[in-house]
């Protein structure tokens, strides 16, 4: 993975830089009970056709991430640093108009709660059909109105035809999922954010959801960030992953690499709650102890340090992210363990782990 | 975790919880002068199932298909349309709220959402104590050092008595939860999807809690959750609903490894496998065939 050269070409994919590099972002708050940083100093690059997926409790940081890349949060209360490049053309600095169009044409977002985001009193073509002529003028209303039904189609609603002249509360929650990301592709983005978009969704339906989102991943060489606290949903879909803890990244690496060779015992901790349907289940249920911590107070030195319990002196300071590991550059993590040891330490009765539950 | 059965392992005379042929309808109504009933919503269409004491019986479903009805009906929180809910041996469908008051304190329920289900003006102390002195089974100190305890077993510290419900996370506030429900001693404990608002560190943690309490106190539990992987865990046995209606019952693991009815493996089926190699084997298995 190589910098971004300054003066990357501006069309997706074209040239050697990536899609999207978001590098050291630190977004803080100045909140009543003081500043708090939300996101402290995150970087990661997006290619074509790549599912990254960012994971950790509530909190962690992982929805002002998504935000602050296409502005969400600029606020009189908000401090944002750093950069976030777009086919090597910076967002941060731009125009409030500016990042509008981005927000319409090349990135697009879907939310937990599709409720919130879809007009209750307009039938889900014609906000289908309003987003696809705010895009091109051009367009008269019946063709974007027949573009729309094509659209649900292709995003797996029955009978779409029909369908199209529904109200939103006529569609189920899965159906207004997928009217979203309808919605987000009429305007054929190169990068979609999904926000925890199964969350709220029955089982059946979220792994729809998710084959619909790798489906068009594969189609369309769309480039897709998706948040989620779920590592089965992560499992299923996601090339890249990010863990994220207090604010930064603690671990970085490919979807094996997380789930075959984690480096941070945060990580283990994540992948040893976990209950599996097809193992015996074991007699306790793995935990990692405590609580997240308070952004407004984190903990000196390693912010996992109090939930930690293979700590040392040297856990007073932070650890930087960095690749641990010869010859695997691209696997980051913020554990001072040395990687031998963490091979042992995580070997817990045949499985990875935190520790022995109690 | 007990290791009784579904068959009538005889404890002092059969099951804690029997449950028959309960249904509990919705009516939808509408009309311009007289509120017409129009048609009805079939919550819980006729389910059928007994708990013995000790046992933990999970119920899993999609969203809408009965859980919190079924669980509401049973507790008579909501009134059945019919059929007939056993209490140790005796019917409490249809039984007046004089009669079922005795009744209350050996059945409680914990909820999901632990933010809306606590009272936030009332210091924790109170939210834990307070059946315990409407029901004048202690007062004055007595009441606070059983309160103390309380909190102490489920994990918080006597310290927390006077705090308020904001100054708590998710965690912690489903913990005073569980405590309001153990106060008066219960026998049955309904939990309602305790876990699914936590985050994933912190649900192991309630879990782990609950099975321990099952084992010191004896209690009995049905649990509900949508994620079928912690009701395994938990439970002894499972019953599937779709619908209203309960499709499968049977022994966790026999359900969750070998499910007999096409809607338990359609659910089962769509479960993600944090496991990458595993749920890339299993989507190249569905493409397949
Ligand atoms: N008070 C009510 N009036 C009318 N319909 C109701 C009422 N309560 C529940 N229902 C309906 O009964 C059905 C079952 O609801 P219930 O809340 O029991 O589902 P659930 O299995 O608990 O779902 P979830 O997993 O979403 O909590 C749903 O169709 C619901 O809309
Ligand atoms: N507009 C805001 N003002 C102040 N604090 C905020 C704001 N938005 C988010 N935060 C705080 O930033 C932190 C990270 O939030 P978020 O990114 O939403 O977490 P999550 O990982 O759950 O998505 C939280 O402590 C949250 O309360
Ligand atoms: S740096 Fe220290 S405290 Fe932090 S995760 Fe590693 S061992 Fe634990
Ligand atoms: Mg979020
Ligand atoms: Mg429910």
């Amino acid at each position: 993975m190589s910098a971004t050269p300054e003066t990357a070409p501006v069309t997706p994919g074209a040239g050697g830089g990536p899609l999207l590099a978001v590098d050291d972002l630190r977004v803080g708050f100045a909140t009543e009970d003081g500043r708090l940083q939300a996101v402290d100093g995150v970087s990661f690059e997006l290619e074509a056709g790549e599912v990254l997926a960012i994971v950790g409790e509530s909190g962690s940081g992982k929805s002002v991430t998504a935000q602050t890349i296409i502005g969400l949060t600029r606020s009189p209360n908000s401090h944002i640093e750093g950069s976030v490049r777009l086919s090597g053309e910076e967002l941060t600095t731009q125009s409030e108009s500016d990042l509008q169009s981005v927000r319409g044409s090349k990135i697009a977002m879907i939310f937990q709660d599709p409720m919130t985001s879809l007009n209750p009193v307009y039938t889900v073509g014609r906000q289908i059909v309003e987003a696809i002529r705010a895009h091109d003028s051009s367009i008269d209303r019946k063709s974007a109105h027949a573009q729309a039904a094509e659209l649900l189609g292709a995003v797996g609603i029955p009978d779409a035809e029909r369908r199209v002249d529904d109200y939103p509360h006529e569609f189920s929650g899965g159906m207004r999922q997928r009217a979203m990301i309808a919605m987000g592709l009429a305007l054929e983005p190169s990068v979609l954010i999904a926000d925890e978009p199964t969350t709220a969704l029955d089982v059946t339906i979220q792994a729809q959801i998710l084959h619909l989102i790798q489906d068009l991943n594969r189609s369309r060489g769309l480039a897709t960030i998706l948040i989620t606290h779920d590592l089965g949903v992560v499992a299923e879909v996601a090339d890249r992953v990010l863990v994220m803890y207090g604010g930064k990244v603690v671990e970085e690496g490919t979807l094996d690499d997380i789930f075959y060779d984690p480096q941070h015992p945060y990580t283990w901790g994540l992948l040893g709650s976990l209950t599996r349907l097809d193992q015996p289940r074991p007699h306790r249920l793995p935990q990692i102890s405590g609580a997240p911590p308070s952004l407004l107070n984190l903990p000196k030195g390693c912010a996992f340090r109090p939930r930690c319990p293979h700590e040392f002196a040297k856990c007073a300071e932070v650890p930087g992210l960095e690749a641990r590991l010869p010859g695997e550059p691209g696997h980051r993590d913020r554990c001072w363990l040395p990687p031998e040891q963490k091979r042992k330490l995580r070997e817990i009765g045949g499985r990875i782990g935190l520790e022995e539950p109690a | 975790m007990s290791d009784l059965g579904a068959s009538a392992t005889t404890n002092g005379g059969g099951p804690l919880l029997e449950v028959a042929d309960l249904v509990k309808h919705f009516p939808i109504k509408s009309g311009l002068l007289f509120d017409r009933e129009v048609d009805q919503v079939r919550a819980v269409d006729g389910i059928s199932f007994s708990v013995n004491k000790g046992e933990t019986m999970g119920l899993v479903g999609e969203s809408g298909s009965g859980k919190s009805t079924a669980c509401r009906a049973v507790l008579q929180l909501l009134k059945p349309t019919s059929g007939s809910v056993k209490f140790e041996g005796q019917e409490i469908a249809g039984l007046g709220r004089r009669e079922l008051r005795p009744l209350r304190r050996e059945m409680q329920m914990i909820f999901q959402d632990p933010y809306a289900s606590l009272n936030p003006r009332k210091r924790v102390g109170q939210i834990v104590g307070d059946q315990l002195k409407i029901q004048k089974i202690a007062s004055g100190k007595e009441l606070r050092t059983r309160v103390e305890a309380l909190l102490e077993r489920v994990g918080l510290s006597p310290e927390h008595y006077n705090r308020f419900p904001h100054e708590f996370s998710g965690g912690q506030r489903q913990r005073i939860g569980i405590a309001r429900a153990l106060a008066l001693e219960p026998k049955l404990v309904f939990c309602d999807e305790p876990v699914s608002a936590l985050d994933v560190s912190i649900q192991a943690q309630i879990v782990n809690l609950l099975d321990d309490l099952q084992d010191e106190l004896g209690l009995t539990y049905v649990f509900v959750a949508h994620d079928i992987g912690v009701v395994r865990h938990i439970s002894d046995r499972i019953a599937v609903m779709n619908h209203g209606k309960i499709v499968e019952t049977g022994d966790a693991d026999q359900v969750c490894e070998h499910p007999r009815d096409a809607y338990t493996k359609k659910l089962l089926a769509a479960v993600p496998i944090p496991d990458p190699r595993e749920s890339r084997a299993r989507r190249e298995r569905t493409t397949a065939g």
